[in-house]
Parts: C-alpha cells; structure tokens; sequence
C-alpha cells in the first residue's frame, strides 16, 4: 500500500522530509505551470528528482515519494511514458504503481505490456496492479497471472483477482495444464495455482 | 571475509558465478560499463546495455545476496567510432540514477584525439554530477598512457582524489600514488597482475587507497580472485583488518564518494560472527 503524505513524513528524518518537501513544491509547480512542456526540453526539476529520491528518502521510501511526486505533478501519459522508458528498474516500477490513479483510459497499457515482458519480479508484481485488472484484455492478463505463478509473484499482488478470473474457463484450462506439466516433471505445484484455480472453474464444472 | 569486487562485468557471468561469488564472501560489487567484445553500431545499442546495468542485472545479483551497483561512460575503445560518440549527449540522464557510482570505465585505449575528447569531456561529467571516476590504463603503451592519463585528469575539474586509477601494475603503481588517486588492481589468470604480485605491491606501497578488483569480464577471468588475493595476504602475514581494509573499506570509501551508496548495504557480519547467518538468506 502506498503510504500518504503525512504516513511518509512521519517515517523520513528530517533532511529528507526537507528534500520532499521541495521536490513536491517543484512537481506542483510543474503541474500549475501554463507552458507546455516543449519535446526537447531538458528534463523539469522534480524529474530529477524523481530520479534520485532513492539516495535521498531511502530506498525503502523510493516507491512512495516517486508516486507522491508524479502525482504532485499531474503527470500526463507522455509523461509517464518518458519516464519509465528512460527510468531505471525502481523508476519504472513507480510509473506502474502510479498508473491507476494518474490514467483513467488504457492508453498506458504499452508500459503494462512491457514490465511483462520483463522476468524481474518487481516490475511483474507492479504490473499486474488495478491498472492492469482494469484495462488489460484477456489474454495477456491470463499469461500476467501464469506469469506470477511461473515466477513466484506473490498471487496477492493481482489486483481484482476474484472478478477477473470468475468462470474464467481458458484460464482454468492452462492452469490445469500448467499443474499437469509440474506433476509429470515430478515438481510441486504452486499453492496459489489452486487458489487461482478454484476461482476460475466455471460453476457448472466445479 | 567481506568482499566489495569495485570492478566486475557482470552481464558476461552466470549465476553460478554469482552463487560462487556469494560463497567466497561477496556482498556487494560495481559494474563498470564498457565495451562488448563486439563492437557496437548505434547509441540504442548502449542505452539498451545502460538499462540493462540499471535493471536486469542488479535484480539478477540481488537473487544471489549481492548489491549491485554501476559506472556509466563512452569506453574509450567505441568513442573513436563516430557513430557511437552521441552517446556522450546521452549520458547526463543516466548519470543521476540513484546506482550510478561513478563515471566510467573511462581512459585511454589507443589516446587518439577522439579518446582524448570523451576523456576530457566525461571527467567534466563527473565532475558536474559530484560523481568520482573510474579511469582504466590501457592495455598498450601502459606508463605512456598512464602518463597522458594524469596529464588530462589535472587539467579537469575532478581533483585526483576523486579518480581511482585502474589495471595498475608494477610499472605503473610508483607514479600512480604520487598523483594522489585511488589505486586500482585488477588481478587476471594471465595477465594483468596475480595475487602473489599483488601482495608485493601492498607490502611496499602499503594498504591505504588501494582497491583490488577481478575485473571479470567475457574473456578469461576468475570472479573469485578477489578471495584468492585476501587469503594470500592472510598467508603473507597481513591482518584481517588489513583485508578488510582493501576488500571493503577502501572500495566503500571511494564510491561512497558518489553520496549515492547506501550505507545499509548487506552486513556479512563475517569478521566478527563468522558468516553462518548469512548462508540461509536466498
Ligand atoms: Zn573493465
């Protein structure tokens, strides 16, 4: 969960409360500011920022403050585009985490597409948020949901798991399949496989 | 024994390295970046890589119990081809990122004018990022372009003390501690230095400044030996403290330079517990 404010504030010391209290006094500034922001213009302020908010509130705060600041900043879907294309694996992980509240349409649905593409962990888990259980057709949510299980995503991290995977009969086909495979190769099977499972068995099946 | 490796390439190990890295008492490293082996064509092609040091590959060490960190540069090798010098334009955006320790490996490979350029230019990067800098020796020409080397770094804005000089060796180390920069070491199966050398270097130049590295790459190379130098400075008769002191003080020293490392980087606690608590973390 992402913490507010004022939850952030009382965990930071105090250099680092001052650091965000300037970042966001930027991003706002950024978000109010009446001139468009030109393609090739050096990056604003509080993109720095977001940038480096890892060395500066910690990185067990990084998540929080960049989510913070990109909403501080009203971060429009070019925006968040740019800033994951050119974001390190922690910078990218805080666009996706900031996608459902700042992107009301699918059009940020390349950057989901994208972390699922990838095989680290932090990026699958983030990817697979409200934004993706909103927005992402069902095939490659399904793929999204073998995707944890074959890296040991923690299930919990699917958001909106019941309603997307009720009755859902292509996904309870592969992961029977996937369960099949794992038993015949002598493997166990991944307790949130059944979890999953009994979700998506159609009723009359079950 | 705690061991900060200030000089590997990862991308070209594989896991089992890793794994063996973690067993020998590896808890954290840096990855320079530089060249491929085989030579790029286009900026993407570095920025692909860059992201790959600021992604795939510390998520790939922290499986493993490491902490990864990098150096970003223009390897002196690929910026006398032009169609690789716009990645210098490109490097401001990388050189903020919270992992990014240092400039580098930047230096010399053949000191033709182009490389004199991206070397000069890149120490001026360094200096404007209140980052350090990861200057390498070449290969050829070694105490020429160490020379040239030093000539440059004096000439910039980024003071020696904030220079770690790299693939020292015996020609190479007197001049090298006069001009006040960080000493690095990189010890090789064939070349380069070798352990044994290198705690003769350490007997007469002492421990202070100096880092030794693996510098394990795609060629032949030994991730370990980074070990293999701590266990025969034990055998020589040096202190754990003086190990510790050049297998993990001074490399946290000289990239703490940077600000940017995290001080609550993994604790073998191996100097004083023995590393049996460590064994269990995955
Ligand atoms: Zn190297």
């Amino acid at each position: 969960m992402t913490p507010t404010r004022k939850e952030l504030d009382d965990r930071l010391g105090g250099a680092a409360r001052a650091w965000l209290d300037e970042a966001l006094a930027e991003a706002a500034h950024a978000a109010t500011a009446t001139h468009g922001t030109t393609p090739c213009a050096a990056p604003p302020s509080w993109a720095l920022r977001f940038a480096s908010a890892g060395r500066h509130c910690g990185q067990e705060h990084a998540d929080a403050v960049r989510t913070l600041l990109l909403h501080e900043a009203r971060a429009d879907v070019d925006t968040l585009t740019r800033l994951y294309h050119h974001g390190t694996a922690a910078e990218r992980r805080a666009v996706l985490l900031a996608l459902p509240s700042l992107v009301p349409g699918p059009q940020a649905l390349p950057l989901v597409e994208d972390a699922l593409r990838t095989n680290d962990t932090r990026l699958v888990a983030a990817a697979v948020g409200p934004y993706a259980a909103a927005h992402l057709a069902p095939h490659p949510w399904r793929h999204a949901v073998l995707k944890c299980l074959f890296t040991a995503v923690p299930i919990d991290a699917v958001a909106d798991l019941p309603r997307r995977a009720h009755a859902d009969a292509e996904l309870a086909r592969m992961l029977a399949d996937y369960a099949a495979e794992r038993t015949a190769a002598g493997r166990p099977v991944p307790a949130d496989l059944h979890r999953v499972l009994a979700l998506a068995v159609p009723p009359e099946e079950s | 024994m705690r061991i900060f490796d200030p000089h590997i390439h990862m991308t070209s190990r594989t896991t089992d390295d890793y794994q063996a890295m973690y067993d020998a008492g590896v808890r954290a490293l840096v990855e320079p970046s530089f060249w491929l082996g085989q030579p790029r064509t286009s900026p993407a092609s570095f920025f692909d890589y860059f992201d790959a040091l600021l992604g795939w590959e510390p998520f790939r060490a922290a499986q493993y119990g490491i902490a990864h960190h990098c150096t970003i540069a223009l390897n002196p090798k690929e910026a006398n081809d032009p169609r690789c010098a716009p990645v210098l334009d490109a490097l401001p955006r990388y050189l903020v990122k919270d992992s990014v320790v240092a400039v580098g490996e930047i230096g010399y490979d053949s000191m033709t004018p182009a490389e004199d350029t991206a070397l000069a230019a890149q120490l001026q990067l360094a200096a404007d990022h209140g980052l350090p800098a990861l200057v390498h020796t070449p290969h050829r020409d070694k105490l020429a372009g160490l020379r040239r080397t030093l000539d440059v770094v004096r000439e910039s804005h980024l003071p020696p003390e904030r220079v770690l000089l790299d693939h020292l060796n015996e020609t190479t180390v007197k001049e090298a501690t006069d001009s006040g920069a960080w000493l690095g070491f990189s010890i090789y199966p064939d070349t380069k230095m070798d352990e044994d050398r290198m705690v003769a270097i350490l007997k007469a130049y002492g421990t202070e400044r100096v880092l030794v590295n693996s510098a394990a790459d795609w060629g032949k190379s030994d991730p370990l030996k980074t070990r293999k130098v701590g266990d025969a400075m034990l055998a020589a008769g040096f202190s754990d403290d003086d190990v510790d002191q050049v297998l993990w003080r001074n490399p946290v020293a000289f990239y703490g330079l940077s600000g940017r490392l995290p001080l609550d980087l993994p604790t073998p606690g191996a100097l004083h517990e023995g590393n049996s608590i460590l064994r269990g973390g995955e």
